[in-house]
């Protein structure tokens, strides 16, 4: 079920900024693709084009190629909605829907799309996802709690949850630790871990040692100077990512240099 | 200049933590101090209780400023008067609002009962007991079908605003609009039904739902502003949530962002429910005057609570001052109502937090 992504040549702009320029890789199925840089370099941004999430903005568009298993993501005829069902994602806050229990949260997608399912389905559904983000747990004696009453680390686990409940090709993750503390973080990346061999999962993170952690391949990102824009530096296998990097520059952030 | 390096300031390295308080019971004590002085006024002067309460105020604050200064800091002395100009101001807000009430509840009380509240005003001798059924009913009728008209309006506006507009012309455009339509005066609005509804049904056309036209026109501009506020207050997060599962962006607006804000669009509608229910002006203009009841907003005269109590009021007779008494004590319960309605209903829909 997993999918690969080609990219090639993309520019992505809002309004008249240009915001990342020029993006050619590969992103392989079922494995962690991680991107780093430093802030306001477009790894976010980028991740969001991945999905058309970037569109969501007014006056943001796109130019270029995104191809997911041979189907070009941009094509006038293409929906979004239908997009956003096979590419899922995860953001940097934590963000469950306030007026929903910790059930409907994770059938949220399922719910919200109309879909009709038995009750025996939509535990199971329910109860499938919970595992896969590891919260199932801490939480089966308190599904109908409102999902805003779990800690924050619990609340992320909850969005993954609600994610994967679709059924998604892949899964996008805008730094999605970088509001929990050490122990939910070592939590999610072991659901990284385990996602992978489902998903296609890229991840953006400013944690290096994260991205050594999780990932396969890692995209470095990066302003040629102030207010040029964005563009990929280097993207290789985390191995050589951190061992001995293409790039200077790569070399110099990753080892802490500068950034 | 090697005297002023070598002389440490001694003071400023043990900055004092601590400084004289007044008592817990200063303030109480200043007050009675302050009552009791100014209660000399009227024993030599004759004053009356007004002027003794306004110079017991001024006592007040002016001992207790001062006894602060003396005793305790500059800023303490400020904080003291600022607190109790603050709480004078407070009193004398809820001044004509108490007076109002106890006026209304006082005067309107003895009015009320069964027959008051289940009769209409019509009879056909003048022995017959008299009552503002048709007047409750009226109001009703007509508070709802002017809901009914504005809410959808009011709220799809707001929508749009929020959701598609985002200040683009035609929006910031609809914004002043509905600003301009704020400050409509209420007479305007009844005008303008009266005019269409002459217009469409020819001279002298009367009834319910002119009114509630009229109405709408004073209800939509609130309903939009309070559901625009409510529907801005909803993060955009929970949109790009909603977007990433795949969501269509009409399924987010009714089952995400409506869902979220529906306490307080709620808590909105039923206040400017609360703000219309009192009109009398275009009422009395296109709805007319009748002493029967009337459950047809389409055919004949309706009477409103409101615009009976002007009525009473020209008559003119004790009998139905008191009569206009109790119909104001109702109103403002119906208000009351709603008020509460809205707090609970606000209560109930809020997003729960689960802590």
């Amino acid at each position: 079920m997993a999918k690969s992504i080609d990219v090639s040549e993309l520019d992505i702009y809002y309004g008249d900024f240009l915001a990342v320029q020029g993006v050619n890789m590969t992103i392989q199925a079922k494995s962690v693709t991680a991107f780093i840089g430093p802030s306001g370099c477009g790894k976010s941004t980028f991740l969001r084009s991945l999905n058309r999430m970037h569109e969501v903005i007014p006056g943001a568009r796109v130019e270029g190629k995104v191809m997911v298993d041979g189907q070009s993501l941009y094509e006038p005829n293409v929906d979004p909605v239908a997009v956003r069902r096979q590419i899922g994602m995860v953001f940097q806050r934590p963000n469950p829907f306030p007026t929903m229990s910790i059930y409907e949260n994770v059938l949220a997608g399922n719910r919200l799309n109309a879909k009709k399912m038995k009750k025996a389905e939509a535990d199971e559904i329910v109860e499938s996802s919970l595992r896969g983000a590891n919260l199932w747990t801490e939480v089966k004696d308190r599904l109908g709690r409102p999902g805003m009453g779990l800690s924050g680390g619990q609340q992320q686990r909850l969005c993954i949850a609600r994610a994967i409940a679709v059924q998604p090709e892949v899964l996008l993750m805008d730094e999605p630790c970088s509001a929990l503390d050490p122990i939910s973080t070592s939590a999610i990346e072991d659901l990284i871990h385990e996602l992978k061999t489902e998903y296609t999962i890229v991840i953006v993170t400013h944690n290096m040692q994260q991205a050594a952690r999780v990932s396969d391949e890692t995209g470095f990102f990066n302003l040629k100077a102030a207010g040029e824009p964005g563009h990929l530096v280097e993207f290789n296998s985390t191995q050589k990512m951190f061992a001995n990097p293409d790039n200077e520059s790569t070399e110099a952030y990753i080892s802490g240099r500068f950034g | 200049m090697t005297a002023t390096l070598t002389t440490p300031p001694a003071t400023s390295s043990t900055i004092p933590l601590t400084h004289g308080r007044l008592p817990r019971w200063a303030p109480g004590l200043v007050a009675v101090v302050a009552i009791a002085a100014a209660g000399l006024f009227p024993l030599l002067l004759g004053w009356g209780v007004v002027p003794w309460v306004i110079v017991s105020v001024i006592f007040y604050i002016g001992g207790l400023t001062l006894w602060a200064a003396v005793v305790e800091t500059r800023r303490s002395a400020v904080d003291r008067m600022v607190t109790s100009l603050v709480w004078t101001a407070f009193a004398i807000a809820l001044v004509p609002l108490v007076s109002l009430l106890w006026t209304v509840i006082s005067k309107g009380l003895p009015a009320i009962n069964s027959t008051f509240l289940t009769y209409s005003a019509f009879r056909t001798s003048l022995d017959q007991p008299v009552g503002i059924y048709h007047a409750i009913m009226g109001t009703l009728v007509i508070t709802f079908c002017a809901a009914v008209i504005s809410v959808p309006i009011g709220i799809f506006a707001a929508i749009y605003l929020v959701e598609y507009g985002k200040g683009n012309r035609l929006a910031r455009g609809i914004t002043f609009l509905v600003d301009v339509m704020t400050g409509i005066p209420s007479i305007v609005a009844g005008l303008f039904a009266f005019s269409m509804f002459t217009l469409f049904f020819g001279a002298g056309y009367r009834s319910g739902i002119g009114g509630a036209v009229a109405l709408s026109l004073l209800m939509i501009p609130i309903v939009v502003r309070s559901t625009e506020e409510m529907l801005r207050l909803v993060p955009d997060d929970l949109r790009e949530a909603a977007y990433a599962l795949g969501t269509p962006k009409w399924r987010t607006i009714t089952k995400v962002v409506l869902r979220t804000s529906l306490g307080g669009i709620i808590t909105g509608v039923t206040l400017a429910t609360a703000r219309i229910i009192g009109e009398t002006a275009p009422l009395l203009l296109i709805a007319g005057l009748t002493t029967r009841t009337n459950m047809n907003p389409f055919d004949g005269f309706m009477t409103t609570l409101p615009v009976f109590i002007y009525s009473q009021f020209q008559k003119g007779t004790p009998a139905d001052f008191d009569l206009a008494w109790g119909t104001a004590l109702v109103l403002v319960v119906i208000v009351l109502l709603l008020n509460i309605a809205a707090r609970v209903i606000g209560k109930i829909f809020a997003p729960k937090t689960g802590r």
